[in-house]
């Protein structure tokens, strides 16, 4: 005999919300949501608009540039950041190969997309970042909340998002830097924290205002740190194209999704690996360029 | 010439959330382990009281944690402290508001730190200019000075390495160059050369003193070892668990040690680079052929008259004057009598 069949029923069931109540409980809280985006979605879709605005034109512009030129500028984009031929040639041979499998057009819209999110990213989370590193307390209540942005299913927080804005650009957006503004803030404030000690006195004997110690100090000496955070933001908007394609974003997510959906091998592969090459790409770069920032300060010994 | 000294009162430092709690009961007599066993906190300082004099070097002794550094901290404040006042041309530093404290640590004081504590990311002259920019001054003018303090301390050309380039002696001599450049009253040099080797410590020593010559700024110096404060203190005082256990010029101090912890200390002293020849002279006229400055060392006399194959020489004093004689066996006497205790 099974001991739960010898215990009072309280103890063997969980004690649970009625069936009723529970449902209750959750049109509650959908009815309130929607309660609040009816009343407040306009206001929300105006406050983004200049974003929907920003992300179209830069989207247009990528797509009427004349390929040749695109290549170009990238070759050059890509060799002012990493200083390396094998990268330079490298990249222009995989978009050429993208081009050629007709690729081109979902790759700049897919370009436009994390390039935005990624400016976006950069332009909140390393003032928050920031404000993290001053105070331990805010340090306590923002951790956990990246916490939850960086381990919730992404498809949870779509619901919000699709609520409040619908199915459109700016919903993918939005979806796209919530993902992957976590490691851009974490890594500014932990950069800053780690400064040492030592310089941060030396600046402080020297009379330096908090500002001063800040810009001249501070973020100059977390650069290498920062700039670790923007790279992971970077891949982890690239990882979230696909997700974020569901509710509109545009670019290669949206074929992966298409073939996801009717099963095509062929167009899901050379979607995902266009995905994988520009990631490869923006990874590389983005490694280098950081370690160049950080030539000086490494400490040499002797 | 402007009062430059810097007067220390009753300063007490007790380190730990609620110190102010205690220092009633070390007033009273509470000692730094009680203190640490019974309520956890550390005293840091206890009762100092020194009078460091205008445009001379002060130099403050003592080993490892015996509080001096401590101590340095609260001149310009990067230690706050429990009780006691700091004193600069009448004002107590310990009073000062925050933006008051800024400017004074803009203008007033500049400081030299052990482990260097340059900039990584900013080139030589970039760092030695840290401290005017920071007070506002144009870069053309900040470039300029900078250039002129790299020239003084030898960095001529390395201007734009980058600290990491540079040896440890030379990255100090960028920390001093940074300090000199702010042209401040006050120069706190937190053991400085401590981190140095023996021949670059000396070196370093030197460019100090031959600088001192012409600025005449009032230094504040810490350092462990003996022979350094002895070198290049006009003043020295002697800390030991946070209280200074003796004070006065180093030949003071190595003629009086206060206690056996200094004359333990004082014992392996080169005497004859300590002691001024004016205190074992015997005064009025001489008669010899050779004379040697009021003032030097015995070391200095006793070299004179061996080169000169002399048994004494004439004290004269700057003007000439002859204040007294020393013999040969006198200078020998004084160079290897142990210290008293």
């Amino acid at each position: 005999m099974a001991l739960k069949d010898m215990l009072p029923e309280v103890l063997a069931e969980f004690p649970k919300l009625g069936r009723t109540d529970l449902r209750d409980f959750k049109k509650g809280i959908d009815e309130t949501f929607r309660g609040f985006s009816r009343e407040y979605g306009e206001l929300i879709e105006n406050f983004f608009y200049p974003l929907k605005v920003f992300l179209v034109w830069f989207e247009k512009l990528l797509l009427a540039t004349p390929w040749p030129l695109m290549l170009i500028i990238v070759a050059v984009l890509v060799w002012l950041g990493a200083r390396s031929w094998v990268l330079t040639i490298g990249t222009t041979l995989s978009l050429l190969l993208i081009g050629y499998l007709g690729m081109w057009d979902d790759t700049m819209r897919t370009l436009a997309l994390v390039s935005v999110s990624t400016f976006v990213c950069i332009l909140v989370g390393i003032p928050v970042g920031i404000l993290m590193s001053k105070s331990d307390r805010l340090q306590s209540i923002i951790t956990p909340i990246l916490d939850i942005m960086q381990t919730i299913p992404a498809f949870v927080y779509l619901i919000p998002v699709l609520l409040l804005l619908g199915i459109g650009k700016v919903p993918g957006l939005i979806a796209v830097c919530i993902y992957a503004i976590p490691p851009v803030v974490r890594l500014t404030n932990l950069g800053i924290r780690l400064v040492d000690k030592d310089v941060l006195e030396a600046a402080d004997a020297f009379g330096a205002s908090p500002s001063q110690k800040m810009f001249k100090v501070q973020l100059p000496l977390a650069l290498a740190n920062l700039f670790a955070g923007v790279n992971q933001t970077i891949m982890m908007a690239l990882a979230m194209v696909v997700v974020a394609s569901m509710i509109g974003a545009p670019g290669l997510g949206t074929q992966v999704l298409k073939a996801v959906q009717n099963q095509y091998l062929a167009l899901g592969l050379m979607n995902g690996l266009a995905i994988v090459a520009i990631a490869i790409v923006f990874d590389r770069v983005s490694q280098k360029f950081g370690q160049r920032l950080q030539k000086h300060s490494e400490v040499v010994h002797g | 010439m402007d009062d430059h000294s810097i007067e220390v009162k009753g300063l007490y430092k007790i380190f730990g959330p609620n110190g102010g709690n205690y220092i009633q009961a070390v007033k009273d007599g509470m000692s730094k382990d009680e203190l640490n066993a019974e309520h956890n906190h550390v005293l840091g300082l206890k009762n100092i009281n020194i009078h460091m004099p205008s445009a001379k070097i002060q130099v403050i002794m003592g080993l490892s944690g015996s509080g001096k550094s401590t101590m340095i901290r609260h001149i310009n404040r990067l230690i706050e402290p429990t009780v006691g006042e700091v004193i600069f041309q009448g004002e107590d530093v310990c009073q000062m508001s925050k933006a008051d404290l800024q400017e004074f640590r803009r203008h007033k004081t500049a400081m030299v730190f052990q482990k260097f504590a340059l900039l990584p990311h900013r080139t030589v002259i970039d760092n030695t200019l840290f401290g005017i920019e920071l007070q506002g001054v144009a870069r053309k003018e900040c470039k300029d000075r900078a250039m002129h303090w790299l020239k003084r301390v030898g960095l001529e050309g390395f201007e734009d390495n980058y600290p990491n380039q540079l040896s440890g002696g030379m990255q100090q001599r960028v920390g001093l160059a940074r300090a000199l450049n702010n042209d401040a009253d006050i120069l706190l040099m937190d053991e400085a050369f401590s981190a140095l080797d023996p021949l670059i410590r000396m070196d370093m020593q030197s460019i100090l003193l031959e600088l001192q010559e012409e600025l005449h700024k009032t230094i504040v110096f810490i350092t462990h070892d003996l022979d350094e404060a002895l070198r290049l203190g006009d003043r020295i005082a002697i800390l030991r668990d946070g209280e200074v256990i003796q004070q006065g010029t180093g030949q003071e101090i190595v003629l009086n040690p206060a206690d056996a912890y200094i004359a333990d200390f004082v014992k392996e002293v080169n005497r004859g680079r300590v002691i001024k020849v004016d205190t074992v002279m015997s005064s009025g006229a001489g008669k010899s052929a050779v004379s040697a400055p009021s003032g030097s060392n015995l070391e200095d006399v006793a070299k004179l008259l061996s080169d000169n194959s002399k048994n004494s020489a004439n004290i004269v004093d700057d003007r000439g004057a002859t204040i007294g004689e020393i013999t040969m066996k006198a200078v020998i006497d004084a160079m290897v009598t142990p210290a008293k205790h």
